[in-house]
């Protein structure tokens, strides 16, 4: 998979491949899509406002999840349609399997699941970060699917995830293990022998394993991001290698 | 006789890697292979791929100088396949760690169920059973790597080994721990259902080992031919007439056997993923079959009989 196809404008995003597909993407699979990608904006815009409202009424971060996880739950688990869109979109299914699943794990099983843990700072970290991504990412996106993408998006796609990523990891990584005491003394979500299944599942262990999970996945990922800002934004040729 | 010329250049970078004049025209692929490695000695033969288009499939070791599509210059593009290590090696040390692993845990040895269990045994006579079979399977495996296939590949990348080896060890430790725990509850329908899981399990043994003995007869020692394999006087073999890789039903079979036996849901999971990897499997060798025969037999199925 050598260098990838750009397209005149500009406003290619090879990794999405979205534009040299484009032209073959149905006038319906357009709307659909700029409808959703418009909606998400929307959505994370209001939860960045009503985050910020929230902070600036009451003075503390404490209570602020409680305040929006409707909202949050809403526009996060709508998300799981990315996937089905990669069919059409020509993302990596997995790529964006990871992604997706990750977010849906943080909230439902983790933040939802463990009350406790909601006032903690770490949770306002990796929402803050979440927020400024996703309201990057979908205006990058409905732009770049009416033609008519603004340099500035491009450039805060792929340069924010620099700082961004890794922070958000932070903010995720502490919240697990800030849950992991109250997990451990609930056992909650956990099998325990014997029974007639014959296994066994202890969530406390599977936090830490998916803890551990970060180590290999997120310099994979982030390198990745890299590679992709080196080939849109400095239109760099990179050979990567075969199989 | 006129000799042939062979430049040989990378895929990649079109770089000129070697020359070779004097190239009889009846050498084959893998006698210029072995030239090439003269001069670079770390691509050995079994990690290149040469081929007449940089882009275009491999050339198999077979194949002729003086047949293919070239002039007395041939070009050919060469690519890096990587760290090579032969299926044999990788066969045998993939299925001898299933083998030790689950005696680990049959035997409790100390550090995985607490003291008090150490080296003790267990009161269920299904885990004996289980562990019979479990290590008669891979025993089994063991053997017919090394004296009953013929394998078309002597090699394949490297790094399978290690992602083949997780697969296997992890799951055989995962499932080993359950039915060898202190813990372990046995099948719900008592010895009925051992009896019948049993029976399974053997007859689906039997009839893999068939088809793995009727696959090796079909081709000569040291020959890479395919053909189509049909039923024989085994009556084992005459899944043939219905699926195209009956090994790979009565592999699943025995682990459906194994699961009834042991009760055990971990060991359902595993025989789950290995039917959806055989299925692959066995669909693309289907489709190879059709592809090469005119006359492949059109009531088989890849390997569930009608279904898949």
């Amino acid at each position: 998979m050598a260098a990838s196809e750009e397209d005149g404008g500009g406003s290619g995003s090879p990794e999405e491949k979205e534009n040299g597909k484009k032209r073959s993407l149905g006038a319906l699979a357009t709307a659909w899509l700029a409808f959703y990608n418009i909606a998400m904006t929307a959505g994370w815009l209001v939860l960045a406002i009503a985050m910020a409202r929230f902070y600036m009424q009451k003075g503390t971060h404490k209570g602020l999840y409680r305040s929006i996880q409707k909202t949050l739950k809403f526009f996060q688990t709508f998300a799981l349609l990315e996937v089905v869109h990669c069919a059409v979109v020509r993302t990596s299914v997995l790529v964006t399997g990871v992604q997706v699943s990750s977010r849906i794990f943080m909230v439902w099983f983790i933040t939802h699941s463990i009350k406790q843990i909601q006032n903690e700072e770490s949770v306002i970290l990796f929402l803050v970060v979440w927020t400024v991504t996703e309201i990057t990412r979908y205006s990058f996106y409905t732009f770049s699917l009416l033609n008519h993408l603004p340099y500035f998006i491009k450039w805060a796609r792929y340069n924010f995830f620099i700082i961004l990523y890794p922070v958000g990891v932070a903010g995720e990584l502490l919240t697990i293990y800030a849950a992991l005491p109250y997990v451990k003394k609930t056992g909650m979500f956990s099998l325990r022998l014997p029974n007639k299944y014959n296994v066994s599942f202890d969530y406390y262990y599977f936090l830490i394993i998916i803890m551990l999970s970060y180590i290999p996945l997120f310099p994979q990922l982030y390198l990745h991001m890299l590679r992709q800002r080196r080939k849109v934004l400095h239109g760099e040729v990179i050979i990567e290698k075969d199989d | 006789m006129k000799h042939y010329e062979v430049e040989i250049l990378d895929a990649k970078t079109r770089e000129k890697l070697c020359f070779l004049d004097k190239v009889e025209p009846n050498a084959t692929i893998a006698e210029i292979k072995t030239l090439f490695t003269k001069s670079h000695p770390q691509w050995y033969p079994a990690r290149q791929s040469l081929r007449l288009d940089p882009k275009g499939k491999s050339l198999k070791d077979e194949d002729v100088l003086q047949n293919l599509p070239v002039g007395t210059t041939a070009t050919l593009y060469f690519r890096d396949l990587g760290a090579q290590i032969s299926w044999v090696t990788v066969f045998l040390t993939e299925y001898a760690g299933p083998l030790l692993i689950y005696l680990l845990f049959y035997f409790r040895v100390p550090f995985i169920y607490g003291p008090k269990y150490d080296f003790t045994s267990s009161r269920h006579s299904v885990v004996h059973l289980a562990c019979i079979c479990h290590s008669f399977h891979y025993v089994k495996r063991l053997l017919e790597t090394l004296f009953v296939h013929r394998f078309s590949h002597g090699t394949m990348p490297l790094r399978n080994i290690f992602k083949n080896c997780t697969y296997y060890w992890g799951f055989a430790a995962w499932m080993a721990y359950y039915i060898n725990h202190p813990l372990y509850t046995p099948p719900a329908y008592g010895e009925d259902q051992v009896k019948l899981a049993l029976i399974i399990f053997l007859f689906c043994q039997l009839g893999n080992f068939s088809i793995h003995i009727a696959l090796r007869n079909l081709r000569p020692a040291g020959s890479k031919t395919r053909k189509i394999p049909y039923p024989t006087k085994n009556p084992f073999t005459w899944l043939f007439l219905l699926v195209s890789c009956p090994n790979y039903t009565y592999e699943v079979g025995s682990w459906i056997g194994f699961t009834i036996m042991t009760q055990c849901l971990p060991v359902a999971l595993f025989s789950l993923v290995g039917f959806v990897q055989m299925t692959i499997w066995a669909k693309g060798k289907h489709r190879s079959y059709l592809k090469e025969f005119r006359d492949y037999p059109a009531l088989r199925s890849p390997i569930v009989p009608f279904l898949l």
